[in-house]
């Protein structure tokens, strides 16, 4: 139900520090007004940066927006913050049945019916995201469902190849040493051309800059540098210190996960390496 | 004369943020600046062109279209670089366990704004 935005409009600028701000948030994006909501939301988050429900309405806010990996990582930093929050595991389990990867929808959504066995509307959801009733009678899982883009296993690498068995192994990884030479991958652009090597000539150069960069800076150990391209999206790391490992993946996923992919599929390349050396 | 302080100060206001500047991407020139002590703007300025440099030689090589947003993590925290028109880069650099989200949302809207 919509509420009275004159009155929680009064209630928030009589007191800008009180929890009003996410009724009134709400309200404003019920009423279709976007760009109030997301203004409400923004000084709502600038007084609780650790509040979950200010990161929820964010998100939902940002999903208005159609910015669909802000709103996954913002609902990410909500379930970090509360693990149970069932706004947040609704709105990533809608982010991925959205972004077709079923099997991390169904999850998310069977922990949020879970947590609100009365939401009729959820459970029809996880029906059809499972295709058909008998989803209940199986066991929940423990844990989300490994994502196929992501390496199972670094123990077993092939000789001739540090990223068999992975996802993307062939055109959206790249294992380079410190002279730019490609010792194991590929990268493909859109059209599925092969850029292998003329982006591991420059691979070995930008994670120089970027450890120099951070030193310099004093910001510590550098994990990671991450380019959001308009097509593309890449970061950069060191699997050990002399090479860098570059991973790709298409615009618009958020950079925690791209992030993520890397370092495991850095972790499938120092084996490989530890294997062949 | 555009005047970059209002951006910049709407940057250093959020919770966690060092500092954050405006830098000429060829020569990694100081346009505007709004740091916290510690923080070096010459040198930040030039480690935040020249990243953005090769950033863009990467992202031209990979052809993964042109950089929007570029995020350097390290263990002590962060640097992001949001290129923007007329060979203008927003710069932040940000403490750990800062919401780099919104951080990220701010970042692009301002880079949108330089243009």
């Amino acid at each position: 139900m919509t509420e009275d935005i004159r009155a929680l409009s009064a209630q928030f600028a009589a007191d800008p520090s009180s929890l009003v701000f996410l009724r009134l948030g709400e309200a404003l994006r019920h009423r279709g007004q976007v760009d109030a909501a997301l203004k409400v939301a923004l000084q709502g988050l600038s007084r609780y940066p650790h509040l979950p429900d200010a990161h929820d309405l964010y998100a939902r806010i940002l999903t208005d927006r159609q910015d669909y990996a802000s709103a996954f990582d913002e609902w990410d930093t909500v379930i970090r913050l509360a693990p149970q929050h069932l706004g947040a595991h609704k709105g990533i389990g809608f982010l991925y049945y959205r972004a077709g990867e079923p099997d991390h929808a169904l999850y998310h959504l069977r922990f949020a019916a879970q947590l609100d066995p009365q939401d009729e509307g959820l459970r029809v959801a996880v029906e059809r995201v499972a295709g058909g009733r008998e989803i209940w009678d199986a066991p929940m899982p423990q844990e989300p469902p490994p994502r196929a883009s992501e390496p199972t296993t670094a123990a077993a690498p092939s000789p001739g190849d540090p990223f068999a068995g992975i996802e993307g192994g062939r055109d959206r990884l790249l294992l380079v040493d410190s002279d730019g030479l490609r010792l194991g991958g590929g990268l493909a652009d859109r059209n599925g051309r092969d850029v292998s090597d003329q982006a591991s000539a420059i691979v070995a150069g930008t994670t120089r800059e970027a450890g120099r960069a951070t030193k310099l800076l004093e910001l510590g150990e550098w994990s990671y540098l991450a380019i959001e391209g308009a097509d593309m999206s890449i970061c950069l790391l060191n699997p050990t210190a002399d090479t860098s490992l570059l991973a790709a993946m298409e615009a618009g996923r958020p950079a925690g996960q791209l992030a993520f992919f890397a370092e495991r599929s850095a972790k499938a390349a120092r084996a490989w390496l530890e294997r062949v050396r | 004369m555009t005047n970059y302080a209002p951006f910049l100060e709407a940057l250093t206001r959020l919770r966690g943020i060092r500092g954050a500047m405006v830098v000429e991407s060829g020569d990694g020139l100081v346009v505007a600046e709004s740091l916290m002590g510690g923080l070096k703007g010459t040198a930040l300025a030039a480690m935040a062109a020249n990243l953005a440099t090769r950033a863009a030689d990467l992202a031209g090589s990979a052809a993964v279209g042109a950089p929007r947003f570029v995020h350097l993590q390290a263990s002590e925290g962060s640097l992001l670089v949001a290129p923007a028109a007329s060979s203008l880069v927003l710069v932040a650099v940000a403490s750990r366990d800062v919401p780099l989200g919104l951080l990220r949302l701010e970042m692009l809207r301002m880079a949108e704004r330089l243009a």
